[in-house]
C-alpha cells in the first residue's frame, strides 16, 4: 500500500460514497471517524518502514506513480496528515451539531484528499492546479442549491481561479531563475507572479473582501471548513517555495514584505472586527487577521529559523471550529447574524453565546487560551525585530480584542425579563464544551500538542530549522 | 510555413470570437463564439503540443461550453438588474479590445525574444486571450460571463502554458480544471434561479 492511495484516495472515495448516506448522523460518523482512522494511521505507522506483526509485517511507501509525475508523501509529512484529519475528524464530527453534515461531509471529504494531493504532488508547482479542483469542489457546498449565489461566492470562485495560472507561470519563472540566478529581470517577474498568484489564493489585502462576505452569505460552518483548510494548506505549499529557493528566503524585501502584508492584514481585520455588527463577517474579519498573524510569524521564521508558524495551526483549527459551530447553532434559529438580531442569544443560546467569547478571545490572544502562546512567540519576536512592527502588531490584536468584548457585551447584555431555555440539544452542547475545554486545555497546556508541532518543521529543509 | 500560417489562423479566430463574445448579449452568440474561440486555442497550442494534446483541449472546451449551453437553454431568460451598473456600450467594449490588440502587438515581439521557441502567434493569441477575458471580468458581474471570462482568461494561459510546458499529466489536470470550472458555472446558473421559475 500506498501513502497517496490511503491518505488521498481513500478521502476521496469515502467522500463519494458518503453521498450516499442518508441521515445526518451517518455523514458526520462516517466523516469524522474516517478521519480518525486516517490521523491515528499517520501517527502510529511509519512511511517507508517495515511494522512487523508477528509474521506479517505492513509496510506504507510514500510513493506513486500518475500520468508519469509522482505523488510522495515522505515520512516527515505524518505529522502534518495527522493535525490535518485530527482536525478535520473535528470539524466532521461536529457537522451533525451545525446541521450540515450530510451536506460538509462528502465534499469535505474529497476537498481534504485533493488539498493533500496538492501537497504530494511533484513538481510541488503543480499543486496549483489541485488546489483549483478544491476551490471548485467548495463552490456547491458555499452556494447551496435553490439560493441565489452571492457576490462574494462568485469573487472566492474568480480570484481562486486567477491565482493558478499566476502559481503556474511562478514556477515556470523561478526555474529559469534556477538556471540564472543573475537575471534580476527574471527575478523580479518571478517573485511579481509569484505574488500575485498568493495574494489571490489567500485573499490578502485588499483582495480579502470575498472572506466576510462569504461567512454573511453562506452557512458559516461549511464556511468556517473552507476558511480553514484552504489557506493552512496554500500556506504550507507557499512555505514550500520558501525552502525551495534560497534567494526569496534570503531576500531582504521578501522578508519584510512578509511582514508588511502580515501587518496590514492583522491590523484591518482588528480594525473592521471592532467595527463590525454581524457575527458572521466579525468570524470573516477574524480569519483574515490570523492570515496575517501566520505571515508574520513566517517572516520571522525565514529571518532567523524560528519555529513561530506551525504552533499557529491547531489553535486556528480548534477556535475557528468552536467559532463556526456557535455561529452555525445561532445561525439555525437567527439566520442573519446580525447584533441587532441577537440581543437575547445569551438566554436562548448560552452555550453558543461562550463559544462565541472564548473562541473571539483566542482569536485575539486573550492569555490563558490556546491562541495566546503563538501570538505571544511572535509579537516577541517581533519586537526583537522592529519596535513599530510589534505596536502595530498590539493595534490588531486590540482590533480583535474589541470585537470580542463586544461579542461578550452582547451575549451576557441579554434582557431577564422574559426568562427563556437554552435552546442548544445535548449534541450540541457536548460538542460547544469539548471545544471550549480544548480551547483552555491548549492554552494552559501549550506543550499539550508539541508532538506534532516539533516534528511539522521536519517537513521542510531550510526553513524554521 | 503552413504551421504558421495556421497558427496566425488561430490568432485571427481568436481574435474574432474574443471580441465578439465581449460585443455580443445573447448567450446563444456567446456559446457560438466560445465554441469557436477553443478551436483557435486548439490551434494555437498544436503548435507546440502533440495533436492528441491540442484535440483534448478543444473537446474539453466544447464539452464545457455544452454543458454551459444545456443549463441555459433550460433557464429562463432574465436580465441581471446590476448589470445596468457596467459599461455597456459596444462603442466602449470595441475601445476596451482595441486597447487588449495594442497591447497584444506590443508584446509580441518582447515575449517571442524573452521565450524561447515559442513563436509570435501563440505570445498574440495568449495576450488577446487573456487581456479580453480580464475585461469580460472586470465589466460584468453576470455569471455567465464571469465564467466566460475565466474559461477565455484559461484559454490564454494554456496557449502560453502550452510552449512553455509539455506534460501530460499538466495537461490532463488543465483540462479537469477547465470542465470543473463549466460544471460549476451551470451549477451557479441553476442556483441563481428558484426552481418554480425555472
Amino acid at each position: 500500500m500506498s501513502a497517496p492511495a490511503l491518505w488521498i484516495a481513500v478521502p476521496l472515495v469515502v467522500g463519494a460514497m458518503a453521498l450516499l448516506l442518508s441521515t445526518e448522523r451517518a455523514a458526520a460518523l462516517v466523516g469524522g471517524l474516517t478521519c480518525l482512522t486516517l490521523a491515528l494511521i499517520a501517527l502510529v505507522v511509519p512511511i517507508d518502514a517495515a511494522l512487523l506483526f508477528g509474521p506479517f509485517s505492513l509496510k506504507i511507501g510514500s510513493t506513486a506513480s500518475l500520468l508519469g509525475r509522482s505523488l510522495v508523501i515522505p515520512a516527515s509529512e505524518a505529522p502534518l496528515l495527522a493535525m490535518l484529519f485530527g482536525l478535520g475528524a473535528m470539524w466532521f464530527f461536529g457537522a451533525e451539531a451545525a446541521g450540515v453534515a450530510h451536506r460538509l461531509v462528502p465534499v469535505g471529504m474529497m476537498i481534504t484528499g485533493l488539498l493533500i494531493a496538492s501537497l504530494a504532488v511533484q513538481p510541488f508547482l503543480y499543486a496549483a492546479l489541485l488546489i483549483e479542483m478544491a476551490a471548485l469542489a467548495a463552490v456547491p457546498l458555499l452556494a447551496p442549491q435553490g439560493k441565489a449565489p452571492g457576490r462574494a461566492v462568485v469573487k472566492f470562485l474568480t480570484y481562486q481561479t486567477l491565482g493558478m495560472p499566476c502559481i503556474l507561470l511562478a514556477g515556470w519563472l523561478l526555474a529559469g531563475v534556477e538556471t540564472s540566478p543573475g537575471d534580476l529581470v527574471l527575478t523580479i517577474q518571478a517573485t511579481v507572479m509569484l505574488s500575485l498568484g498568493f495574494a489571490f489564493l489567500l485573499a490578502i489585502f485588499p483582495l480579502g473582501d470575498w472572506i466576510p462576505g462569504l461567512m454573511e452569505e453562506s452557512h458559516p460552518y461549511v464556511t468556517g471548513f473552507v476558511l480553514w483548510l484552504l489557506p493552512n494548506t496554500i500556506l504550507v505549499f507557499g512555505l514550500s517555495f520558501l525552502d525551495s529557493y534560497a534567494w526569496l528566503r534570503a531576500s531582504p524585501e521578501i522578508v519584510s514584505g512578509l511582514r508588511s502584508l502580515g501587518l496590514i492584514m492583522l491590523v484591518s481585520g482588528g480594525i473592521w472586527s471592532a467595527l463590525e455588527r454581524n457575527l458572521g463577517r466579525m468570524m470573516g474579519h477574524a480569519a483574515v487577521a490570523e492570515t496575517g498573524l501566520i505571515f508574520l510569524a513566517t517572516s520571522l521564521a525565514t529571518a532567523n529559523g524560528s519555529d513561530t508558524i506551525f504552533p499557529f495551526f491547531i489553535p486556528r483549527g480548534l477556535g475557528m471550529a468552536l467559532w463556526a459551530l456557535s455561529l452555525a447553532v445561532v445561525h439555525r434559529e437567527n439566520a442573519a447574524l446580525d447584533f441587532s438580531t441577537l440581543k437575547r442569544i445569551g438566554s436562548t443560546h448560552p452555550w453558543a453565546g461562550a463559544g462565541l467569547v472564548l473562541a473571539s478571545l483566542s482569536a485575539a490572544g486573550f492569555p490563558l487560551l490556546a491562541g495566546f502562546p503563538p501570538r505571544i512567540d511572535v509579537w516577541n519576536g517581533l519586537a526583537h525585530v522592529s519596535g513599530s512592527s510589534a505596536l502595530w502588531f498590539l493595534l490588531g490584536l486590540t482590533g480583535l480584542m474589541i470585537g470580542a468584548v463586544r461579542q461578550l457585551a452582547l451575549v451576557v447584555g441579554a434582557s431577564s425579563e422574559m426568562p427563556t431555555f437554552p435552546q442548544e440539544d445535548v449534541l450540541q452542547r457536548g460538542m460547544l464544551a469539548a471545544g471550549m475545554l480544548a480551547l483552555v486545555v491548549l492554552g494552559l497546556y501549550p506543550r499539550a500538542a508539541s508532538f506534532l508541532i516539533v516534528r511539522l518543521p521536519l517537513m521542510f529543509e531550510h526553513l524554521a530549522r | 510555413m503552413p504551421a504558421q500560417v495556421l497558427a496566425w489562423a488561430g490568432v485571427g479566430i481568436v481574435a474574432a470570437t474574443s471580441t465578439g463574445i465581449l460585443l455580443a448579449r445573447e448567450w446563444r452568440w456567446h456559446l457560438g463564439l466560445m465554441a469557436a474561440q477553443y478551436l483557435g486555442a486548439a490551434v494555437l497550442a498544436s503548435g507546440h503540443w502533440p495533436l492528441g494534446m491540442a484535440a483534448a483541449l478543444l473537446v474539453t472546451g466544447w464539452m464545457t461550453i455544452a454543458a454551459l449551453g444545456m443549463t441555459l437553454t433550460a433557464l429562463p431568460s432574465q436580465i441581471d438588474p446590476t448589470e445596468r451598473s457596467w459599461p455597456q456600450g459596444r462603442a466602449f467594449r470595441l475601445f476596451m479590445a482595441g486597447m487588449i490588440f495594442v497591447l497584444a502587438a506590443g508584446l509580441t515581439g518582447r515575449g517571442q525574444s524573452s521565450v524561447a521557441g515559442i513563436g509570435a502567434p501563440a505570445v498574440a493569441g495568449s495576450v488577446l486571450l487573456a487581456g479580453i477575458g480580464f475585461l469580460q471580468l472586470g465589466t460584468s458581474s453576470q455569471i455567465t460571463r464571469i465564467i466566460f471570462g475565466l474559461l477565455t482568461v484559461l484559454a490564454g494561459f494554456e496557449v502560453f502554458y502550452a510552449a512553455v510546458e509539455g506534460s501530460i499529466l499538466v495537461a490532463g489536470m488543465l483540462s479537469v480544471v477547465i470542465l470543473g470550472l463549466g460544471l460549476v458555472g451551470a451549477y451557479l446558473l441553476n442556483a441563481s434561479f428558484p426552481e418554480d421559475a425555472a
